[in-house]
């Protein structure tokens, strides 16, 4: 068999006739459930500046009522099924970043409270807050600099 | 004393008796077409333990209880147990079977550890060194998820060609004497790997394993094509069967009508969606200790080619970008 088809072939037909990713109803799925979450969020600010709030409190509190809103559907087990449907649309927004954190915290709680849920609940935020905070220093050195 | 046929191939003249069998499946299995076949379903994916990976060791000990009593046997007319699973350091079957005093092999085979277990079991009783010897394997999604994927929770896209790791464990009772199916001939596999380097397609990895070892058991046995009613492969899903179908036809070897794979069998794919299918070292080892045996022992089917496959991967190669190295084992088993 090897002699009939390279390993290069045999890596492209497997490919070639792989079942496909359903790439339209992904991207639509995507769009609504990423929409309706930064919906949410946005009603959220809005009745919090219309309660009397300025923008940038108000800014903040909505972001924590998100990632308790986040987390909270992690922890009845419904996220993960927003996540299978939305996929980047569930993942990118706070609430995905709050998922990403509560799962394997869950997951680990029989390894114990420190080796279980301590050293692996940034398994998957880990490298998103690794890059966000060596990104922020560059900006930041950029910032410096041209001030 | 058994002849060697081939580079990969012996037969067996003792013919080991497959006394035997047991499957207990999970929840999903238990939907799924098969799920009449199962001895047991067991409903909660903890099966009342604390964790996965204890749950998966019940599995275990559960189908080694079954299979005493469905063979009327007791844990000391046992020689030696085969086992093993796909959790680090085989912690499901070191467990499982921990109070059972028998003596133990271990085996890592990934998915083809079913397969494999039988192999060495057989030549085991051919040698002449056991008068039984008990192979038991067994898989649980959410131990597996959890070492080989994301967490449960963590709300992420499978891939098309990805599959479901089959919850459950099946088990077979091999002897000398009885009047159950026989083994006949026992082709082992070896590493195969094409370069696939994707986790989440491991019909692709696996299937050019599958079609070498089949291959070599018609060469070597020399055997008519049309000798087997079935032809069934471990967990290749609907994309790797598919590849492995067109990869035999090209070495010349056309058993379409009588070919399926265990991973396509155990799920509705549509229904359950299960993308390509089953997988995991329970996958062929449920089929088998539910389904293919009880068609056996009613005459329904009387040879069956029997290919547990395996890839033989782990996080950390495939983090460090090595491919994917996959194995088959095959394992003649015919009933007179």
């Amino acid at each position: 068999m090897e002699e009939k088809r390279t390993k290069q072939e045999y890596k492209q037909w497997s490919q070639e006739t792989a079942p496909r990713t359903k790439k339209a109803r992904n991207l639509i799925l995507a769009f609504l459930v990423g929409g309706v979450i930064c919906s949410i969020g946005q009603i959220i600010l809005n009745l919090l500046i219309v309660a009397g709030m300025t923008k940038d409190d108000a800014s903040s509190v909505t972001t924590l009522c998100m990632i308790f809103l986040g987390a909270f559907l992690t922890g009845i087990n419904v996220y993960d099924n927003i996540g299978k449907a939305g996929g980047a649309g569930a993942a990118i927004p706070v609430t995905g970043f709050a998922n990403s954190i509560v799962s394997p915290a869950m997951e680990y709680k029989k390894e114990g409270y420190v080796m279980g849920v301590g050293a692996k609940m940034f398994l998957i935020a880990g490298p998103v807050l690794v890059y966000g905070i060596v990104t922020s220093i560059i900006a930041g050195i950029i910032y410096y600099l041209l001030t | 004393m058994g002849t060697r046929l081939g580079k990969q191939t012996i037969r067996l003249d003792q013919k080991p008796v497959i006394q035997a069998w047991a499957s207990i499946a999970g929840a999903k299995e238990g939907q799924g077409p098969l799920a009449r076949y199962f001895d047991d379903i067991v409903e909660d994916e903890y099966f009342g333990e604390r964790s996965f990976e204890k749950a998966e060791s019940k599995f275990i000990r559960e189908t080694f209880a079954k299979i005493m009593m469905k063979g009327k046997v007791s844990p000391e007319d046992i020689q030696y147990i085969f086992g093993g699973d796909l959790l680090n350091q085989c912690i499901a079957v070191s467990y499982g079977i921990r109070e059972t005093e028998i003596p133990f092999y271990g085996l890592y085979g990934a998915c083809s550890t079913m397969a494999e277990s039988m192999s060495l079991g057989s030549m085991m009783i051919e040698g002449g060194f056991a008068e039984r010897v008990l192979c038991i394997t067994s898989s649980h999604f959410c131990s597996a998820e959890k070492q080989f994927r994301f967490p449960l929770e963590f709300g992420s896209q499978r891939p098309p060609t990805s599959q479901w790791t089959v919850t459950g464990s099946g088990g077979v009772l091999l002897g000398k004497t009885g009047d159950g199916p026989r083994i006949i001939h026992i082709t082992t596999g070896k590493i195969v790997d094409m370069g696939i380097s994707d986790a989440n397609d491991m019909g692709s990895a696996m299937a050019p394993a599958a079609c070498d070892t089949i291959t070599a058991h018609f060469t070597e046995t020399a055997l008519p094509q049309n000798h087997y009613d079935l032809i069934v492969t471990g967990d290749l899903g609907h994309h790797g069967k598919n590849l492995c179908a067109q990869l035999l036809e090209e070495n010349g070897i056309n058993v379409q009508e009588i070919y399926d794979d265990c991973g396509v069998m155990i799920f509705d794919r549509e229904k359950q969606q299960t993308d390509c299918g089953g997988s995991g070292c329970a996958c062929s080892a449920v089929v088998l200790g539910g389904y293919l045996l009880d068609k056996i022992s009613k005459k329904e089917l009387t040879r069956i080619l029997f290919v547990s496959t395996g890839a033989l991967h782990s996080p950390t190669s495939i983090l460090q970008g090595e491919s994917i190295p996959a194995i088959a084992h095959a394992v003649g088993i015919e009933m007179f």
